[in-house]
């Protein structure tokens, strides 16, 4: 009998982000598995830039990643609901002001 | 007996054309097989990409001989092509295809700068250097990896090394014509040391060298691969879709 090879320390995941344009912002369109940041930028460059998306690539550790809790949604998002005065649309423009 | 092959009037230039597609050819199509099978979705894009680059390339050097590109694709038998040995040999496991790629794929990118200022190969020679440039950082950071990497990893990427060292005297055999391949060898020779040694594997001797393919003697894996590149195009000659 054989020894089985040690289990395989699983491949970290990575963030990547596409600037489309210049003037754009980077914006996030999935993930890679990749060992280490070389190769995840190959990576996202084959799987997400096959047909002319980007310009340049960000990736990202996902690990790196600090998100907010969905349990916090209502703590969090809820008390915006009501501040209706925080959007543009709430003034009204004087007429002198004309187009804005 | 009925033939599906064709045969063709080899002038010079044709035949630079046809070994720089064949090349691209096979080679393309040995790293398509591995579409289902790699080992992480991320590489399987990133081989199929390379695969398309690779058979864009062909299709253009084809395209170059005025001849029809689809019966020069599959309407030849394996005497025809014109390959080096090392492309059409089998994949192997994945340090292979790897070692393979890169060894190849720095003699093509050292080939095709050369080729940017030939008359006949200059217009497909700008486009295929950008390609090949990506295809040698894609293979090469791999090749860090995996002799850098593992135990089991570092000998499978020196036994690939081995194997395929004794294949690539044939990329800078002299031709008649275009750039001289013979005189790419120092370049190569040197990127491809560096980046052996940056993997720390070991350079395997110079010894004697296969040859052949360019002249159409080729092992019997092309014919293999040729039966199942070309069963549609030869069982239905006029087939579309």
């Amino acid at each position: 009998m054989t020894a089985s090879p040690a289990p395989e320390a699983p491949i970290p995941l990575w963030e990547v982000f596409l600037r489309a344009r210049n003037g754009l912002a980077h914006k996030h369109v999935g993930s890679v598995h990749a060992v280490d940041a070389t190769l995840a930028l190959q990576a996202a460059r084959d799987v997400y830039t096959r047909r002319g998306e980007g310009l340049s690539i960000w990736v990202v550790p996902s690990a790196a990643i600090v998100a907010s809790d969905p349990a916090d949604k209502e703590t969090l998002f809820e008390p915006t609901g009501s501040k209706i005065y925080r959007h543009p649309t709430f003034y009204e423009v004087p007429d002198d002001v004309g187009h804005m | 007996m009925a033939t599906t092959s064709i045969t063709l009037d080899e002038t010079p230039a044709r035949a630079l054309l046809l070994a720089r597609a064949d090349d691209a050819l096979v080679l393309g199509h040995r790293l398509s097989e591995w579409t289902g099978r790699a080992p992480l979705l991320e590489e399987e894009l990133a081989l199929a990409n390379i695969a398309l680059d690779l058979i864009g390339q062909a299709r253009a050097l084809y395209q170059a001989t005025e001849l029809d590109e689809d019966a020069l694709a599959y309407r030849r038998d394996a005497h025809q092509f014109r390959n080096a040995l090392i492309v059409e040999l089998p994949n192997g496991d994945f340090a292979v295809t790897i070692a393979r790629l890169f060894l190849v794929s720095v003699a093509s990118d050292l080939y095709w700068r050369a080729a940017v200022a030939d008359p006949l190969l200059g217009p497909i020679a700008a486009k295929a250097e950008k390609e090949t440039a990506y295809h040698v950082r894609h293979a090469a950071e791999w090749l860090v990896r995996l002799g850098d990497g593992t135990a089991e990893s570092h000998r499978r990427a020196q036994d690939a090394l081995d194997l395929l060292w004794p294949y690539t005297g044939e990329l800078f055999e002299p031709v008649r014509s275009g750039p001289d391949p013979a005189a790419l060898r120092p370049d190569w020779e040197e990127a491809v040391s560096a980046m052996i040694a940056r993997a720390t594997l070991r350079r395997p001797a110079d010894g004697w060298m296969q040859s052949g393919g360019r002249a159409g003697r080729h092992t019997e894996h092309l014919g293999r691969m040729l039966a199942e590149m070309q069963v549609l195009p030869r069982t239905y000659p006029d087939a579309r879709w």
